[in-house]
C-alpha cells in the first residue's frame, strides 16, 4: 500500500489555481522529487500534504486515511509529518539541543532525559555533536537547515517534506546538506522533495515529477525524465536549467 | 485550523456567495470573492478561459461538495456555541449580582438613573476639559518620547551629557507616581516665582502629564528602534547615509509603524489619567462628579464619568485592533 496518495488534488488563491487536479502515489522507503519553474505549484504541493493549506478539492490519504477530512485531527496528522522550510525557521531563542526536543517533549511526551539523548544521537550522528548548546544564530546556513532536518527527525515521522532546503545556503554549504538527505534515503526515510539541485536530484530521487502551471506534467523515473524526457515542456525546463548551470 | 473555528459570520458570509459568483465571467480577472467557500465556486467559472495546463475546467467534486458542507455546520455549531455560552455567562453574572443582599443599596448609590440624568450636563462640561487635556498633551508626548528615544540611542562620545540627561529622566519619571508629578509642577513650580513659568492649572497639569507619559512613551519609542535589524542601518549607512538621516528614513518608519499598539496603549491610559489633573483644581470630569457626590450622598455621578470615559476610550481601543489586524494580514498570517 503506498503510504501516501494524493489524487485530484486543487488549490485556489484568489482567482489564481495553484495545483490544477494533481495526483501523485508514494511508497514507503520512496524518495520523490517535484521540479519545476517557481510558481509551478510544488511548494504548495508540500504545504498541502503538511495541512499548512487547505485543500479547495481533491484527497490526501496518508497510510489510508484522509487527512483532508474536515473531521480529522490537524495535529494528529502532523505528529506523523516532518517539513524542513527553505529559511530554516529554527526557534532562535532556543538552544539547538532545545529545538530539537521540543516537539519529542510536547507534542509526543517523551521524558527529558530520552528526548536528549536521542537529540545527542542525532546531533553527532550527522556531525554536530558539538553545537548542542549553540544558539541557531551562532551557527552557519548548513549547520542551521543540519538543525532543522534534525528537528524533523526527531519526532520520527513517516514522511518527510523538504522545501528548496539548500535553496538560502551558499554553495559550498549545500554539499554538507544534501549529504545529510543522503543518509536519510539510505536509512530508508520516505521523502518528498522540491529542489533546484537537479544533479542531486537525479542522483537521489527514485521519482521525479514535473510541475507546470499547478499541473503534474511527467512523472517518471529519474534517468528516464533527466535522459528522454516525453513532454516538451519538461525538455525545455531541462534545457533551461542547464544553460543556467546548474545540471 | 482557522476556518473551522471562525464563527457565525464566515458560515453566512461565505455561504451566501457562491451562487452569485459562479456565473463568473470565463478568463477574466474577476473580483476577489470575500470567502473561502465563495473563492471556489468563482474559480469554477474562471478555468475554461485561464487554463495554462493540461487540465481542464474543474468541476467541484461531489467530495468537496460535502467536504465544505462539513465545514459550514462546523462553522454553524461553533458559533452557536459561542452565542450559547456567551448568553450563559452575561446571564449568570447579572443574576448574581442583582441577587446579591445588598443590590438594591448598591443600585440606589451606584446606578441611579435620576442622579446620572441630573449629574451628566456638569459631568459632560468637565469631560470636555479632559478631552482639551488629552488632545493637547498627545502630540507634546510623542514629540518628548521620540527626542529622548533619538538622544538615548546617540552614540557619539561628545553626546554622552545628553545621552545621561535623556537616560535619568526616563528613569526619574517612570519611576515617581504621576500624582506626584501633577502636584510638583501645580504647586511647586508657581511656587518658585520664577519669570514666565505659567500659572494656569490645566496648563500646568498638560506639563505634568507630558513629562510623565513622556518618559513612557520614549521607552517604547527605544523598543521599537531597538527592533529594527541591525542589517538596516547597515544598509542605509553602506548608503552613506548619516547616523541622522538613517533615523529618520530608514529605522524611524519601521520602528514606529511597530509601536503604534503599544503607543495607543498608553494613550487609552493617557485618556484616564487626565482626571489626575483634578486633584490639582481644574473642574474636569472627575472633579465635577466628586461635587455632586458630595453634596447628594450619590455615587451615580462617577459611573457617569466612567460612561464617557468609556465612550471616549473603545474608539481608540478597535482602531489599535484594526491596526494589529492589518499588520497580521500584510504578514500573511
Amino acid at each position: 500500500m503506498s503510504l501516501l496518495t494524493i489524487d485530484g488534488v486543487w488549490k485556489n488563491f484568489r482567482d489564481h489555481s495553484v495545483l490544477r487536479g494533481i495526483d501523485l502515489e508514494v511508497r514507503p522507503h520512496e524518495v520523490v522529487s517535484l521540479i519545476g519553474a517557481s510558481g509551478s505549484g510544488k511548494s504548495t504541493l508540500l504545504r498541502c500534504v503538511n495541512l499548512l493549506e487547505t485543500v479547495d478539492d481533491g484527497v490526501i490519504l496518508l497510510d489510508g486515511e484522509d487527512i483532508t477530512d474536515p473531521r480529522v485531527n490537524v495535529d494528529d496528522v502532523r505528529k506523523r509529518l516532518g517539513i524542513v522550510f527553505q529559511a530554516f525557521n529554527l526557534f532562535p531563542h532556543m538552544t539547538v539541543l532545545d529545538n530539537v526536543t521540543l516537539a519529542p517533549r510536547q507534542v509526543h511526551k517523551v521524558a527529558k532525559g530520552e528526548a536528549e539523548e536521542q537529540a545527542h544521537g542525532l546531533l553527532a550522528r550527522f556531525g554536530l555533536a558539538d553545537k548542542a548548546r549553540a544558539y541557531p544564530d551562532q551557527l552557519s546556513g548548513g549547520q542551521q537547515q543540519r538543525v532543522a532536518i534534525i528537528r524533523a527527525l526527531a519526532t520520527q515521522p513517516r514522511l518527510m517534506l523538504l522545501d528548496e532546503v539548500t535553496s538560502a545556503l551558499d554553495p559550498e554549504l549545500v554539499l554538507e546538506v544534501l549529504g545529510v538527505i543522503k543518509e536519510l534515503k539510505e536509512s530508508g526515510m520516505t521523502m518528498i522533495l522540491t529542489t533546484h539541485e537537479m544533479s542531486f536530484c537525479r542522483d537521489i530521487s527514485d521519482t521525479v515529477c514535473f510541475l507546470d502551471g499547478g499541473v503534474l506534467l511527467e512523472k517518471g523515473p529519474a534517468e528516464q525524465i533527466f535522459t528522454e524526457p516525453e513532454n516538451p515542456r519538461t525538455r525545455e525546463f531541462l534545457r533551461s536549467v542547464l544553460e543556467s548551470g546548474r545540471l | 485550523m482557522s476556518e473551522f473555528d471562525e464563527p457565525g459570520k464566515g458560515a453566512a458570509g461565505k455561504s451566501g456567495e457562491p451562487g452569485k459568483a459562479a456565473v463568473g465571467e470565463p478568463g477574466g480577472p474577476g473580483k476577489p470573492a470575500a470567502g473561502e467557500f465563495g473563492r471556489v465556486g468563482q474559480a469554477a467559472g474562471e478555468f475554461g478561459g485561464s487554463g495554462t495546463g493540461a487540465a481542464g475546467a474543474w468541476v467541484k467534486s461531489e467530495r468537496q461538495v460535502e467536504r465544505e458542507r462539513v465545514r459550514r455546520s462546523h462553522a454553524r455549531r461553533s458559533a452557536s456555541l459561542a452565542t450559547v455560552s456567551t448568553i450563559v455567562f452575561i446571564v449568570l453574572v447579572a443574576w448574581i449580582v442583582t441577587n446579591s443582599p445588598g443590590w438594591p443599596t448598591v443600585q440606589d448609590k451606584f446606578f441611579n438613573p435620576d442622579e446620572l440624568v441630573k449629574a451628566l450636563p456638569d459631568v459632560l462640561k468637565g469631560f470636555l476639559l479632559n478631552i482639551k487635556i488629552f488632545l493637547i498633551a498627545e502630540p507634546l508626548i510623542l514629540v518628548v518620547g521620540m527626542l529622548v528615544a533619538l538622544a538615548r540611542g546617540i552614540r557619539k562620545p561628545a553626546f554622552f551629557p545628553i545621552r545621561a540627561l535623556a537616560t535619568l529622566y526616563t528613569d526619574v519619571f517612570r519611576g515617581v507616581p504621576t500624582i506626584l508629578v501633577i502636584y510638583l509642577t501645580g504647586f511647586g513650580l508657581p511656587a518658585l516665582r520664577l519669570q514666565g513659568i505659567p500659572t494656569d492649572l490645566v496648563t500646568l497639569g498638560i506639563i505634568a502629564l507630558t513629562l510623565s507619559y513622556g518618559a513612557y512613551v520614549a521607552e517604547v519609542f527605544r523598543s521599537g528602534i531597538d527592533s529594527i535589524h541591525p542589517s538596516q542601518v547597515a544598509a542605509a549607512r553602506s548608503l552613506g547615509l548619516s547616523h541622522f538621516k538613517t533615523m529618520r528614513f530608514v529605522v524611524l518608519p519601521q520602528a514606529t509603524r511597530r509601536v503604534v499598539p503599544p503607543l495607543l496603549n498608553d494613550f487609552v491610559s493617557l485618556q484616564k489619567d487626565t482626571a489626575l489633573v483634578a486633584t490639582i483644581g481644574p473642574l474636569e470630569a472627575l472633579r465635577q462628579a466628586q461635587i455632586h457626590a458630595a453634596s447628594t450622598f450619590n455615587y451615580t455621578a462617577y459611573l457617569a464619568a466612567a460612561l464617557l470615559f468609556i465612550l471616549l476610550t473603545i474608539p481608540l481601543a478597535r482602531f489599535t485592533d484594526h491596526l494589529a489586524a492589518r499588520t497580521r494580514r500584510r504578514r500573511g498570517a
